[in-house]
């Protein structure tokens, strides 16, 4: 059953199409990855997914039912960005952010028992900008998941984090798909990442040039190819 | 002299609070562009013969309210728009003494303070405004502190940021004026600033710190108008100074090492 649809969603800023009829599909229980270079659109596509950019055009539906007419369908969203931005000496603990994610305050023990799930409830007295960068992250994940969430989504949410923290990040996105059924979608520059973990990819530069099985597209080595070359040009254009 | 300090607790109270997330948003010295501001409307009803403190209030609100939509839609820096409003209101409060005849004694009480002649009425509304925006804070806080940390994040959570922005800078423009009894306009931004910056050295999740902010701002101002009561000198200087003399203390605990790294 489809969670998520997008029928035609292009987005056009001064100097530039930010996405150019992108359409597709994601059902419930899916893991899907976003891949694409820098300045692919996948910020775009989520912001307008979030609600965060209400200029464009074609539709997003969640669950059934168009984001422009009611803001009810974030309740069913955990959202994560890339690098949450905060002041550093913010006088908030582990424990502040996450019940920030709380829609209903007698849901506390929850809190605990998304710290304890996370590996991260003897942090939770912690002033936030004291964590490491992978600490931090899964702080942000429990905010995301304190709710009971029917999506996740996150924005390259392991850039700048330690790999043992990114391994540690992959499971636990790994058993919130497989073993709680939320459906995730992640937009993310590592290719083996994607191909352990989603069982459907998105791969986007400004227009989707492919959406599908990931097995499809990793089996697929003239469209790995394609995706790698398109990487290689943005990464030499804007060097 | 119990008017005094019932209102100054009030005030001090008031002003940790709503300043704490002035503070936290980089606001610090919005409190002090809306006090500059208030001047004018101060004077415009010294000059119209209505309460003067009725006047600046409306003022006020309207500039924080403006200088906010001007800075949201024509992208000016925080610290520009604040420059703008601050040096607005001085000089139309400037120009309206200069309509009213100069400077007088309610000028001076309005620039430095005049907590020890406020009346039972000023008192009364001390106490209801304060109320009011606590209880108002209460209810909205998990709203306004998510907004303050992360924006972004609070639009996600279906939190109406821009909504709540107003919201602070209207309760900012009540509290400034509400303060401006206690510590005059060009004071203000002590009381907002100060007991602030030093609770986030102590306190480690947010109520702590404003418990920690509240305690500090109380003891300034109480201490601060029973010293000035008895050395007869303006409370609103012994309330800054002491209020400055906890930071420095607070400054120098931590180099020694005695506080907890925040």
């Amino acid at each position: 059953m489809s969670i998520v649809e997008i029928n035609n969603l292009t987005v056009h800023y001064p100097d530039v199409k930010a996405l150019d009829d992108v359409s597709f599909v994601v059902n419930e229980g899916d893991f899907l990855g976003i891949i694409g270079p820098n300045g692919a659109g996948k910020s775009t596509l989520f912001d307008c997914m979030l609600g965060l950019n209400t200029k464009y055009k074609g539709t997003i539906k969640f669950f059934g039912k168009d984001i422009k007419n009611s803001k009810n369908y974030l309740k069913g969203i955990g959202y994560v960005p890339q690098k949450p931005i905060f002041e550093k000496n913010f006088p908030v603990t582990v424990n502040d952010v996450v019940r920030m994610g709380l829609r209903n305050e007698s849901d506390k023990e929850k809190i605990d028992e998304i710290l304890q799930q996370l590996w991260i409830h003897e942090l939770r007295n912690r002033r936030i900008g004291e964590l490491s960068g992978g600490q931090q992250q899964r702080v942000f994940i429990a905010k995301a998941l304190v709710n009971n969430p029917k999506i996740l989504i996150l924005d390259e949410p392991v850039a700048g984090i330690d790999q043992q923290s990114i391994e540690l990040f992959y499971s636990i996105l790994r058993e919130l798909n497989s073993k709680q059924k939320i459906t995730i979608i992640w937009s993310s520059h590592d290719l083996d990442a994607v191909n352990k973990l989603a069982n459907h990819v998105a791969c986007l530069n400004r227009t989707l040039f492919f959406h599908g099985e990931s097995e499809k597209f990793f089996s697929d080595d003239k469209l790995v190819k394609q995706y790698s070359e398109a990487s290689m040009q943005e990464h030499m254009h804007h060097h | 002299m119990h008017r005094a300090l019932i209102s100054g607790i009030a005030i001090a109270i008031l002003c940790s609070v709503v300043g704490l997330f002035l503070v936290l948003r980089r606001y610090s010295l919005f409190g002090d562009a809306i006090a500059h501001s208030s001047f004018g409307g101060i004077a415009l009803g010294l000059l119209a013969g209505v309460y003067p403190l009725l006047t600046a209030y409306g003022v006020s609100i309207i500039s924080a309210l403006i200088i906010t939509k001007i800075k949201d839609k024509y992208n000016i820096s925080g610290d520009a728009s604040i420059a703008v409003l601050l040096s607005s209101g001085i000089a139309i409060g400037l120009v309206i003494i200069g309509f009213s005849g100069g400077f007088t004694i309610d000028i001076f009480s309005f620039l430095f303070g005049s907590i020890l002649l406020v009346s039972v009425d000023d008192t009364i509304l001390i106490l209801s405004l304060t109320g009011i925006i606590l209880i108002v804070i209460l209810l909205l806080y998990r709203q306004i502190l998510y907004s303050t940390f992360n924006e972004e994040q609070a639009k996600v959570s279906g939190i109406p940021v821009e909504k709540i922005n107003y919201l602070i800078v209207f309760m900012a423009g009540i509290t400034v004026v509400t303060a401006v009894q206690l510590v005059g306009v060009l004071l203000i931004s002590a009381l907002f600033v100060i007991p602030n910056v030093t609770a986030i050295m102590y306190g480690k999740g947010f109520k702590q710190t404003a418990i920690i902010s509240m305690s500090f701002s109380v003891f300034s101002v109480v201490a601060g108008i029973l010293i000035s009561y008895i050395l007869d000198i303006t409370p609103a200087g012994t309330i800054v100074l002491l209020s400055i003399g906890l930071l420095g203390g607070t400054m120098g605990i931590k180099s020694a090492g005695l506080l907890s790294k925040n």
